[in-house]
């Protein structure tokens, strides 16, 4: 692995000063038919982090994506994001939860129907933003992502890259305090990967919480930040690496990510 | 603001997926000119069987030695009886000038009148019509029949029953053929709407996990039933006026022989058509979403 070794176990149920905006306790997750989703999954995350969730298919970084958008309850075990906890969050308030969630997926489920820009303003409108707030924020979050020149484009006129540019741009235009992304790089070149988690790497330095799931262990040992490793429902890995930098531009984080050389030789 | 951009959602996804709407419309178009056509047949039908039924009474025949007063003592008796709405006199006199004018041979033959004066006893319901019949030829004091003075009942119970019996299943059959059209218009229209929700279940996914409402994502699915239902019900409801004014008006003109039923006016027609094509429609898309809601 091409990771230093400075590893730092969480004791596991610690309370730690702040409150994390991710915090799950011993959470369990069954599937219907016995496969098992969680098995008392412990950790949390502070505010202003950025966060890799690793582990091969089936491990369960998908379902703790889709525990934090409420898609799925947890068997057994709490879930608490910003302090609210979700096992108390009733049908009816789901969707006001998740204004407060972005969420990126690797398929970037975009509308097709819509055009850049209406796809981007969707987030909004169901928010019941005004036109003006719309007008106003719209093309801002799309010149932050690099979109201004396709605002009128639909998805299937765009490349895979762009059309995830896309997806973050509608997720964070609501400025949310917490940015999830479902293996965002999984349709991706490589280099194309660099720049979308350039991208949330920009959007983290605002103040927001990222936590993305990869099976990119390549690309998740190059960022160095913290990682959480789950393998059959269970975290087996838990680090923040020595080299772990929050104050680095975009820039430099850009240039580490694209050079191989951060890699020690001899590893695979 | 909210309902004109629901509005305008609405007729940006019926622009974005033509076929499925046009589908639906088309639907609604076929079902409503069915019930179009069927709502007035049922209701001539249901004419024409109440009006035979209508005609349903039991005859009393006085003896031919009955005086003027013995014809108003039993006409009140006859009032008396439960279930009687009206009572009828025919004279003698008139009783024979209307027979011997259908048959004015045969009664020059006879020379005198034998016929005796007669009551039409109406009674309040058809179905009500045997009990009268037997009332008035109840058993007792006076011998049978209701008066002394009455020579006989008319005992017509197995027409009447059959004549009971045969509207009453025109009736219902009616009836019947009506709510199964009209859920099978429910159901056409449910399920084509439904197959063109299927199609955009994605498109519902992606704004529940944006953090849309259940009702905001229904609104515009709601209003674009509406109105394919209302579009839909308005071509019927022009093929079935030009239909009118082309066919049946000048042959309404000709219908001498028969009796023009009853039915229903074309303007409430035209309501009842566009009301139920754009509630049908709404309720359809709205009850059908609830499966692709639950995200």
């Amino acid at each position: 692995m091409g990771v230093p070794a400075a590893r730092e176990a969480r004791p596991k149920g610690a309370s730690r000063p702040g409150s994390p905006v991710i915090d799950f306790r011993d959470v369990s997750k069954r599937y219907p038919g016995g496969d098992i989703g969680l098995d008392q999954v412990t950790f949390s995350i502070e505010r202003g982090d950025f966060v890799f969730l690793v582990g091969s298919t089936g491990s369960g970084k998908s379902t703790v994506m889709r525990l934090l958008i409420k898609e799925l309850e947890p068997t057994a075990g709490s879930i608490r994001v910003a302090g609210h906890d979700l096992g108390q969050i009733k049908r009816n308030r789901i969707a006001y939860y998740r204004r407060n969630v972005g969420v990126v997926f690797q398929d970037f489920k975009l509308l097709p129907s819509r055009t850049v820009y209406d796809n981007v303003a969707y987030a909004l409108q169901v928010t019941g933003g005004s036109r003006r707030e719309i007008r106003d924020k719209v093309p801002d979050i799309l010149r932050l992502t690099g979109l201004s020149t396709k605002l009128h484009n639909y998805p299937d006129q765009l490349s895979g890259g762009e059309q995830q540019r896309v997806s973050i741009a509608r997720a964070f235009v609501n400025h949310p305090p917490l940015l999830l992304a479902d293996e965002p790089t999984g349709n991706l070149d490589p280099e194309t990967s660099v720049d979308i988690m350039r991208l949330l790497y920009r959007i983290n330095r605002t103040g927001t919480t990222v936590l993305i799931a990869s099976h990119d262990q390549a690309m998740v040992d190059k960022m160095r930040r913290r990682v959480l490793e789950l393998a059959r429902g269970r975290i087996v890995r838990d680090e923040a690496t020595g080299l772990y930098t929050r104050d680095e531009t975009t820039r430099e984080f850009a240039r580490r990510l694209r050079a191989p050389s951060t890699r020690p030789p001899g590893v695979s | 603001m909210r309902v004109g951009f629901f509005l305008r959602e609405a007729i940006r996804s019926m622009r974005r997926s033509a076929a499925p709407s046009f589908a639906a419309l088309a639907t609604v178009l076929v079902t409503m000119l069915v019930l179009g056509v069927f709502i007035p047949i049922v209701q001539a039908t249901n004419g024409a069987a109440n009006s035979v039924r209508g005609r349903v009474m039991v005859d009393v025949y006085m003896k031919t030695s009955a005086t003027a007063a013995d014809d108003a003592r039993v006409r009140g008796e006859l009032l008396g009886v439960a279930h009687v709405k009206s009572v009828q006199f025919v004279s003698k006199a008139a009783a024979y000038a209307q027979q011997s004018a259908q048959n004015p041979q045969a009664y020059a033959l006879l020379g005198s009148n034998p016929l005796p004066d007669t009551f039409h006893v109406i009674p309040d319901k058809p179905g009500n019509v045997l009990a009268v019949q037997s009332a008035l030829t109840r058993p007792g004091a006076t011998g049978g029949v209701i008066d002394p003075m009455v020579a006989s009942v008319s005992n017509k119970q197995r027409d009447t029953k059959k004549i009971l019996e045969v509207t009453n299943l025109v009736t219902i059959t009616a009836a019947v053929l009506t709510v199964l059209l009209v859920l099978a218009s429910i159901l056409l229209i449910a399920n084509t709407i439904r197959l063109s929700l299927y199609a955009r279940r994605r498109e519902v996914e992606v704004m529940k996990l944006v953090g849309a409402t259940d009702w905001f994502i229904r609104w515009p699915f709601v209003i674009e039933g509406m109105i394919v239902g209302s579009v839909g019900a308005l071509l019927a409801i022009c093929v079935l006026g030009a239909t009118k004014i082309a066919l049946l008006d000048p042959l309404a003109s000709n219908w001498t022989l028969i009796a023009a039923p009853r039915t229903i006016a074309f303007s409430v027609l035209v309501v009842v058509l566009l009301a139920a094509g754009a509630l049908v429609s709404a309720l359809g898309s709205g009850i059908s979403l609830r499966r692709f809601l639950r995200v």
